[in-house]
């Protein structure tokens, strides 16, 4: 573990995605929706890193962008060594294998007129020298490895569950051997019997080839399960992120705090009795974001100083980065801007590429 | 909740079928429970199950074809809303039984402001003038909580978010001051903290009004924290009845306890792996002659293939359909 912390498989900083509002006859740019605001972070080899947050967040813009599905507004992404931020397309190409992506709604995200064997094939075929018959045996092995009965390769997508069309996008993403998969809402369309099958089926997955995962996601108790740490996104921003265990027994950021708090638990004495912080208003337009702190408009424990100034995510010891004025950390950052211990900003991993990556 | 209430809606036997080009699909069958005054019942159940089949069907909302009701009785009010004529059984709908759909934006009509999608029902059920069932269109926006109600009333549903939308939904099946509310998944399509609100909300009006409410869900922490009584609905039938509190700390069907060790929490111990429910619910292509659930139950046994069991008590409130008997509460828990 020591050694996978010094040496993270993918390191953003600075990640900015925005997407221009254009207005008039000649779309003249007049703004910028900004999905992904500034958002830096690190996933270390084997581990997955849980992305939480609410519809609108920027949490699956930020992973299709990792991933440069998109041309980012700003930043560096490093994955497993290569800078991909500025790469030209072509180049990408070849990188493609290492980094995979399974999508939310496996309806949408497979060929209706391909069948399996076409569907898990494709990547083989435009990446791989593979024989037809070499690659059928790739396919044959994929499908075991996801729990699909072989003889189905001839099938099409619309003769599966939701829960079977999943693993067919899980073969798909596996195919090139990758080693880091953004899973966007994986198991957001299916049903909770279902759920627990494919979380699984990730689990072993990783276990089995050694996966990196990015899992995005708005259920707070799966993430809970899957993760071995956790990034909370509000409003383009990551506001806190911290291992599993620390960020789900003492949230600091009180955006985290009302969102764990909102999570309905299937206990009708603990449901009966919970103390619930109930957010007021709904989430400000990535548009045209608040002033200072993006949360600061629906903070139970605003201060003035949330509402000219953005807090930096900054360290609170060992893992965790909060950004927020107020929390425990008050004392400790004070003590950290006039020279103290707890000074470090959470950004080392600057000089840490730089040792690393030549 | 008192037991010997006459209830507000009785349903019994409830049948329905889709036929479809490839065949027949056996969406409800032989559901049958009854809705006590003030009480909210939760519907819990996964895709296909046939909840939300039910409320449609007892309400006469789905189109036939390809929806056929078979059989049942439906009362409210000393009548069988099942037999009784459309242009009556429209009085019902939004007058004396409201509904709430999951999706609000597709339920509330784009073209026309929410003022007049609110007054609609006044006018229409209660025969309000134009200035009485404004006034009161304000006054139920404000119940729900939307600040400034009176001059949104012109704005559109486009103008309000997705939380505020399901808040309006809220207010126009609140309109006629109605005896039963039929919530179908109102809160899925919210995030989790405008759940919340929702919630909240709804437990307020339960205050406020004392209508009795049914509540279709998948989400069993939402029903944990919201309902008085519970009913889980699997393969188009019900296969277990409880207390809200006898359901979570002593489920007896297998589905049940099934799918209550499959979901992960927020806190408390963390399990390494979720335990799973193998296999698929059925698609019901003829009316079942055997249990449902038997073909991913742990506890089937050849008369599970021979016959359907039906609901039996096996506590106060609560039935199971099932012939298998569950192991103690204390042993449950942990098992």
């Amino acid at each position: 573990m020591a050694e996978a912390a010094r040496q993270p498989l993918v390191a953003v900083r600075g990640l900015k995605m925005y997407f221009p509002i254009t207005a008039g006859l000649l779309r003249r740019r007049v703004g910028d929706v900004k999905a992904v605001d500034d958002v830096s972070f690190d996933i270390r080899a084997g581990e997955t890193l849980g992305l939480v947050g609410e519809s609108g967040c920027g949490k699956s813009t930020c992973g299709r962008a990792i991933l440069r599905l998109y041309d980012i507004t700003a930043g560096s992404i490093r994955i497993d060594g290569d800078e991909i931020a500025r790469m030209g397309q072509t180049a990408l190409r070849r990188l493609r294998p290492k980094m995979q992506m399974v999508f939310q709604d496996p309806q949408a995200s497979l060929n209706p007129r391909m069948t399996v064997a076409g569907i898990i094939g494709e990547p083989l075929a435009e990446h791989t020298p593979m024989t037809q018959a070499e690659r059928l045996e790739r396919i044959y092995g994929l499908m075991d490895a996801v729990g699909l009965n072989r003889n189905f390769a001839n099938r099409y997508p619309h003769e599966f569950s939701g829960g079977q069309r999943q693993r067919i996008g899980i073969a798909r993403a596996l195919a090139l051997n990758p080693k880091f998969i953004v899973c966007d809402e994986p198991i957001a369309a299916l049903d909770v019997s279902i759920q627990a099958q494919v979380v699984n089926l990730l689990e072993e997955l990783q276990a089995r080839f050694g996966l990196t995962y990015l899992f995005i996601s708005h259920d707070l108790s799966m993430v809970r399960h899957i993760a071995t740490r956790v990034a909370v996104m509000y409003l383009g921003r990551i506001v806190e992120i911290a291992d599993r265990d620390a960020l789900y027994s003492a949230p600091l950021h009180p955006y985290t705090q009302a969102l764990l708090s909102a999570v309905p638990e299937p206990d009708p004495d603990y449901e009966g009795q919970r103390r619930r912080i109930i957010l007021t208003g709904d989430v400000p337009s990535p548009a045209r974001p608040p002033e200072g702190c993006r949360f600061s408009t629906r903070c139970p424990t605003v201060l003035d100083i949330c509402r000219r100034v953005a807090p930096e995510l900054s360290t609170r010891g060992g893992d965790r980065a909060v950004a927020c004025h107020l929390h425990p950390a008050t004392a400790q950052q004070t003590a950290g801007r006039t020279g103290g211990p707890m000074a470090a900003v959470w950004e080392p991993a600057g000089q840490i590429q730089q040792g690393e990556h030549r | 909740m008192p037991d010997g209430a006459a209830p507000v809606l009785a349903v019994s036997g409830l049948k329905t079928v889709f036929r479809t080009r490839g065949g027949e699909v056996h969406a409800v069958n032989d559901v049958g429970f009854r809705l006590r005054p003030g009480e909210l019942l939760g519907v819990v159940g996964e895709s296909g199950s046939g909840k939300s089949v039910t409320m449609m069907s007892l309400l006469g909302l789905l189109p036939s074809p390809p929806a056929e009701v078979r059989a049942g009785e439906v009362i409210f009010d000393g009548r069988n809303l099942l037999t009784m004529p459309p242009e009556e059984l429209r009085a019902v709908r939004g007058g004396g039984i409201g509904f709430i759909f999951q999706d609000p934006m597709t339920s509330l009509n784009p073209v026309f402001n929410v003022g007049f999608q609110i007054t609609e029902p006044l006018r229409r059920h209660l025969g309000m003038d134009r200035a009485r069932a404004e006034a009161r269109a304000a006054e139920l926006l404000d119940l729900v909580g939307i600040p400034d109600a009176r001059r949104r009333l012109k704005d559109y549903p486009h103008q309000f978010s997705g939380g505020m939308r399901q808040r309006v939904m809220i207010a126009i099946a609140l309109a006629c001051d109605p005896k039963v509310l039929i919530a179908d998944e109102p809160t899925t399509a919210l995030d989790v903290t405008i759940q919340a609100q929702i919630l909240e909300l709804v437990r307020d009006l339960r205050q406020k009004l004392g209508m009795a409410i049914i509540w279709i869900t998948h989400d069993l922490g939402v029903i944990a924290g919201i309902a008085d009584r519970v009913m889980v609905m699997y393969g188009g039938q019900v296969v277990e009845e409880a207390p809200v509190k006898a359901l979570f700390a002593d489920p007896r069907h297998p589905y049940t306890r099934a799918l209550l060790r499959t979901i992960p929490h927020v806190r408390g111990p963390r399990a390494a792996r979720l335990r799973v429910i193998e296999g698929q619910p059925p698609i019901l292509r003829a009316a079942p002659s055997a249990c449902p659930f038997r073909a991913r139950c742990a506890h089937a046994m050849p008369r599970c293939a021979a016959e359907n069991p039906a609901l039996r008590a096996v506590g106060s409130g609560h039935a199971i359909a099932c012939f298998w008997d569950a192991p103690a509460a204390a042993e449950a828990a942990h098992g």
